[in-house]
């Protein structure tokens, strides 16, 4: 009765809310461990509406577990062009090679992964919230296509509900992002963009107060002529919408958009302040956009979603095992994250705070003093030798990055 | 007043649900709910939004109705 695609049992060892990135992979893992899992997600197809620029390192698929497949492996990026506002643009080819995916066909090929391994899928079912007793996550109350409100109970449930964060709010885990802290998205995608087919294998991003206080616009290429053009902007530093700011920009560079078409309309949040220092609870964890777990400089976050993923399926295995779902177990999950990527990501939001001091005089200056290489290496925090170099040629941006460091 | 979205401008990107302090808000489908009696009219939902979706309610019987109104 119960492999019947229609039919879900009552209880589960772990549910897991949202099918992106991060809750699809987080299935795989458990379904392959062996555990009982149930993935509620509440949109009715996988992906859609995009609230992304698709954009994903080959280095994280490794990470992921996951190989190439040209059916979401749209394009091969070898780098980034960065154009800073006075547009002398730096060419930043890179060994680390990705890919622009197709999100809406990756996130259903996770899916068919994750449910050949033995995961099921309850679509068009929202979690209204978790179940609560005597100090422990017990399960979900769940709305589903029929307007039925059902209970699924589980021994760990894993909140992968993106940016939203409803499962962890409540619980009374405060996942509230605050608006200096969210980068405002939008974004088309555009086909008969007229541009230098060389250009096209590289993302471009565009910086500047002007065009985009606090973020950067971007062209991420899925053919030679067709990309996704978006822009992300600090949602307090904005003067006017993101949706204007692109359009005005758009509009200001007819030598590659004049004969442009417009083929989808998309936008987003991406979380860029800290990560959630305790994203785990009795019975509970929270990984991906739901627990801020996001590059703040650059915005990506499903590397890192699912990286997260990876970690709480392990952490829910071993829990299982020794009839264990306590907080003080399931804190391994936060411990081995933050080890691997959250400490990282505290750095790299030093950089973001340096970043959104720079004028656009200091930025072109920058631009002059860091080569490709020291570029890349600041979005990552990886290598800060080359603050050295800045410090001997602008004082005043290297006093500003003192300040951000201190 | 508390808050509506306009359906005809909204993306259903999610970013004024987590924004939102009191928890008033929700994406149900592509359209943006309100709970009316959370919302403590702190308008950081409409200084998020990507597209300038949401507004003040005008009038009683909005483009948006209640969460208690539905299910
Ligand atoms: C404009 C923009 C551009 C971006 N560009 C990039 C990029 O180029 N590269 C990159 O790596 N990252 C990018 N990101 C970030 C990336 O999209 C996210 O970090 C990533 O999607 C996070 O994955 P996730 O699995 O944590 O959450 P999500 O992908 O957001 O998935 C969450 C899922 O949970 C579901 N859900 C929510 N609430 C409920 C509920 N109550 N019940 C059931 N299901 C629910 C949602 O429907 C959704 O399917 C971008 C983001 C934005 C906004
Ligand atoms: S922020 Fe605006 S566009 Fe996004 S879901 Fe809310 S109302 Fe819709
Ligand atoms: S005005 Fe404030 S409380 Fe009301 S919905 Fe918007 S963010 Fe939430």
């Amino acid at each position: 009765m119960t492999n019947n695609p229609l039919e879900f049992k009552e209880n589960y060892d772990v549910i897991i809310v949202g099918a992106g990135p991060g809750g699809s992979i987080a299935a795989r893992d458990c379904a392959e461990r062996g555990l009982e899992t149930l993935v509620i997600e509440k949109r009715q197809e996988l992906g859609t509406p995009v609230r992304c620029g698709e954009g994903l390192g080959e280095a994280w698929m490794d990470i992921a577990g996951l190989e190439y497949d040209p059916t979401w492996c749209v394009k091969e990026i070898k780098g980034a062009i960065v154009f800073p506002p006075n547009e002398k643009s730096l060419k930043m080819p890179t060994e680390n090679k990705g890919y622009i995916v197709e999100r809406k066909i990756f996130e259903k090929r996770l899916a068919e992964q994750a449910g050949r391994k033995g995961a099921k899928y309850l679509l068009k079912t929202r979690v209204k919230h978790a179940i609560k007793e005597d100090g422990k996550v017990k399960g979900v109350v769940a709305v589903d296509d029929e307007g039925q409100e059902k209970e699924y109970r589980a021994k760990i449930v894993i909140a992968a509900d993106g940016v939203e964060s409803p499962t962890a709010k409540s619980i009374g885990i405060n996942t509230v992002n605050k608006l200096i802290d969210i980068e405002s998205g939008y974004e088309y995608e555009m086909t008969n963009i007229n541009v230098d087919p060389e250009d096209t294998e590289y993302i471009n991003i565009w910086i500047g107060n002007e065009i985009a206080p606090g973020g950067y616009i971007w062209a991420f290429y899925k053919s030679n002529d067709t990309a996704n053009v978006g822009i992300g902007v600090n949602s307090v530093m904005k003067e006017k919408t993101a949706k204007e700011y692109l359009d005005e920009w758009i509009t200001n560079n007819p030598q590659y958009f004049e004969n442009a078409v417009i083929t989808e309309k998309k936008g987003g949040a991406v979380p860029i302040g800290k990560p959630i220092e305790q994203p785990y609870e009795n019975g509970f964890m929270i990984i991906g956009d739901a627990a801020h777990m996001v590059n703040p400089i650059h915005g990506g976050g499903m590397g890192i979603a699912m990286e997260s993923a990876r970690i709480a399926a392990k952490v829910a295995a071993e829990a299982i095992k020794q009839e264990d779902y306590s907080k003080e177990f399931l804190s391994k999950f936060a411990e081995e994250w933050w080890e691997t990527r959250g400490k990282q990501l505290l750095e790299v939001q030093k950089v973001r705070k340096f970043v959104e001091t720079l004028s656009d005089k200091e930025f072109n200056k920058l631009r002059e003093i860091l080569d490709a290489e020291g570029v890349l290496e600041l979005t990552e925090a990886s290598d800060f030798s080359k603050f050295l170099k800045i410090f001997k040629k602008s004082p005043k941006i290297a006093m500003k990055a003192v300040k951000a460091f201190k | 007043m508390p808050v509506q979205s306009n359906p005809n401008k909204c993306i259903s990107c999610g970013g004024c649900v987590s924004v939102c302090p009191a928890n008033a808000l929700e994406l149900r489908g592509s359209d943006i709910v309100v709970d009316t009696e959370r919302c403590i009219d702190c308008e950081t939902c409409m200084k998020f939004c990507p597209v300038n979706a949401l507004r003040k309610k005008q009038q009683e019987k909005g483009l948006i109705y209640p969460m208690e109104n539905e299910e």
